[in-house]
């Protein structure tokens, strides 16, 4: 296992939260159930769904901010478990969707940053601190003498970026970034998708990029995978699933994003879905999609597909596309 | 589209004499302890009977207050300052208060983000549409009021109405929340309904449900709608005409051809540029540099000009005026006129 290519490699993770209903009994809600994907070192998986399809319950498991219900994860070849997670997450960091709530607004940015550096020992003295800490701010774009101001000082772009140099004071391979542009007003977005992009040629650190804004995931990632319901319906090579997406769920997904550009948008069919997605707590037999697919027959009630390859690493869970 | 394709003069004229709603250089601000803020800056727009007009602009650039404006429901520190808000000749900012009851609901409806916050969770769907029926039409008995929540639910393509006004809105999924509120806000035909960031909260494909679901409704009910969002993926699918705003004030209007294809904005462009579109997904994103304006501290002269690549020591000092663009739309860009005196200056010279 220590000589696979991928950084990442998860079998089969599932994450079950215990819900209470009625007295005695729990009835699990299945907020992924059984994900499997792979990414390689300087890679960007992108993770697209719609809300409550367990996308960043998948993030938050491979952190261990969860504790993963069954499934494997192998990280760099080694099998992440309760008691190497604290030294793995010198290698994997996180950036949240908030940048409000996700900084304390009693820290200045330099203790904000430099906190991972102290929680892993990173420096010897106090000026190696503060030097790493200001190099970090330069990396990402803010100004070195703004280390002692505090969080509210800032616009959101700008606290995105030191969530940002937080997540890389470590030093990560990969970080798991959760929906980390979709709160930014759309001027912004821009600067900081070239950022990420810009990051990853200097630093070669792999993301797990989870947003629901599908341009902008296909602008960013190199593959993307598609969940519905706690499972990965597709994945495939980022202009491949947008090309030859096969999938009744993608299909649906993709012709519903409206495209910035009125000949386009006005000209496209749009595959309207009917009803709404499944609660999780009661999750149709079979395929998960079944209940809003066209192509749903007899043998999608009774099984649930699992994801096969159909050339060229272009996975697909479905019987009948 | 070629320019010279377009009528001009007919497109002008078409969109004066239609209008069922004039704003005439709204300003409205909002007195704070910290001072005025002057939300939205002198903002004028015709609304086109049976159209679709988008107000596009990024948090605090004042779409929302220009709509809040329109139906008079500014938070209490709020005031338009001045201008005109003229329906059907009359002006609504001098509107007694019976009349704003009238005008509110009967001629005018809006539905906000998020559905959830808009409905009243202790009372159930069908008392609070009942409400609002029983309040601006002629059905004043709540068996007819009910009758009528089911046909405009079913209108609405809420499933099994008749046991969905028996409910309250946590039981309902975000997408089915909008349509009651699309319901309700169309339970009296309005002339006009405002929609103010409509599918914000809701996931694509139920977006997509619901803006299907506006543009079938407008098509059958004739009413103008104005939709307020920052999406411009929304915009493009959806609204035949566009302004575009920043820090309370117009860059650019005009038909949904004009800004995409052509802006004359340096705001508009620098939009364009930098969202992802299939068209550059192998590229770099252009972002605008800097970051949005504080609204209590507005610059003297254009609001876009710190963040303008290409601005002149004129936006420096003044506001531009609107400015007729050679295929009738409006910009407001000292560079339009930079330009237009080039070539006057170049033709006086051949």
């Amino acid at each position: 296992m220590a000589s696979s290519e991928y950084l990442v490699e998860v079998k089969d993770l599932k994450e079950y939260f215990p819900i209470k209903t009625g007295f005695f009994g729990t009835t699990p809600l299945k907020a992924v159930d059984g994900v499997s994907f792979n990414i390689k070192p300087g890679e960007t998986l992108g993770l697209v769904g719609e809300s409550g399809c367990g996308k960043t319950t998948v993030g938050r498991t491979l952190l261990r901010l969860y504790k993963p219900t069954s499934g494997e994860f192998y990280f760099d070849g080694q099998l992440v478990d309760d008691k190497n997670i604290t030294d793995l997450r010198r290698q994997m960091q996180m950036i949240f969707q908030d940048p409000y709530s996700s900084l304390n607004p009693r820290m200045t940015v330099e203790d904000i940053i430099g906190e991972p550096l102290d929680v892993h020992k990173l420096y010897s003295n106090r000026a190696e601190r503060r030097e790493k800490i200001l190099h970090l701010m330069e990396l990402v774009g803010l100004n070195a003498e703004h280390a002692t101001r505090y969080a509210h000082e800032f616009s959101g772009g700008q606290r995105q970026r030191i969530g940002i140099a937080r997540a890389l004071a470590v030093n990560p391979k990969f970080i798991v970034c959760d929906e980390p542009v979709s709160a930014l007003d759309v001027s912004i977005q821009a600067q900081v998708i070239n950022m990420f992009e810009d990051l990853q040629e200097k630093l070669g650190v792999a993301y797990l990029f989870i947003a629901h804004d599908l341009l902008v995931v296909h602008h960013i990632s190199q593959r993307i995978a598609v969940m519905y319901l706690g499972r990965i319906v597709e994945i495939a090579d980022a202009d491949e699933l947008n090309t030859h997406p096969i999938h009744p769920y993608t299909l649906s997904l993709l012709s519903a994003v409206p495209i910035p550009d009125p000949k386009i948008a006005k000209e496209s069919k749009r595959i309207i879905l009917d009803g709404d997605v499944p609660s999780p707590m009661h999750m149709p037999t079979g395929c998960p999609f079944r209940t809003r697919c066209r192509y749903a027959t007899e043998h999608c009630a009774q099984e649930c597909p699992s994801l096969t390859d159909r050339g060229n690493g272009h996975m697909v869970a479905c019987f009948e596309k | 589209m070629d320019i010279s394709t377009i009528d001009v003069e007919e497109k002008v004229k078409k969109n004066e004499e239609d209008s069922v709603l004039r704003v005439k250089n709204l300003h409205t601000s909002f007195f704070t302890d910290s001072g005025e803020v002057k939300a939205v800056n002198g903002v004028s727009f015709n609304l086109t009977k049976g159209k679709i007009l988008g107000i596009v602009g990024e948090s605090g650039s004042g779409k929302s207050v220009t709509a809040y404006s329109i139906m008079q429901i500014l938070a209490d520190t709020g005031r338009v300052v001045e201008g005109e808000i003229l329906y059907k000749g009359k002006n609504v900012l001098n509107f007694g208060k019976k009349e704003m009851h009238d005008f509110r609901g009967d001629k005018c409806s809006i539905i906000f983000q998020d559905p959830m916050t808009s409905l009243n969770p202790t009372f159930t769907i069908g008392s609070q549409m009942n409400e609002a029926i029983m309040l601006h039409t002629d059905k004043k008995h709540k068996k007819e009021a009910t009758a009528r929540s089911i046909e405009l639910l079913q209108m609405v393509g809420v499933n099994e109405p008749e046991k969905r006004i028996k409910q309250y809105p946590h039981e309902l999924s975000g997408g089915m929340r909008q349509r009651v509120m699309i319901a309700m806000a169309l339970a009296c035909e309005p002339d006009i309904l405002i929609a103010d960031e409509p599918t914000t909260a809701l996931d694509v494909t139920i977006q997509a449900q619901i803006l299907e679901l506006m543009k079938e409704l407008q098509h059958k009910m004739g009413m103008a709608i104005i939709l307020v969002t920052h999406d411009l993926g929304v915009i493009a699918s959806m609204c035949d005409e566009i302004i575009v705003m920043y820090g309370g004030r117009v860059c650019e209007r005009g038909t949904a051809e004009d800004i995409f294809y052509r802006p004359s904005h340096e705001y508009t462009k620098g939009l364009l540029r930098s969202i992802p579109n299939i068209s550059n997904m192998k590229e770099r994103l252009v972002p605008i540099a800097g970051s949005p304006i504080n609204l209590l501290n507005m610059p003297k002269g254009c609001a876009f000009c710190a963040r303008c690549e290409n601005a002149l020591k004129i936006c420096l000092e003044q506001v531009p005026d609107e400015m007729q663009m050679p295929d009738g739309h409006y910009a407001s860009c000292w560079l339009n006129v930079k330009k237009q005196l080039e070539e006057e200056k170049a033709n006086g010279e051949q």
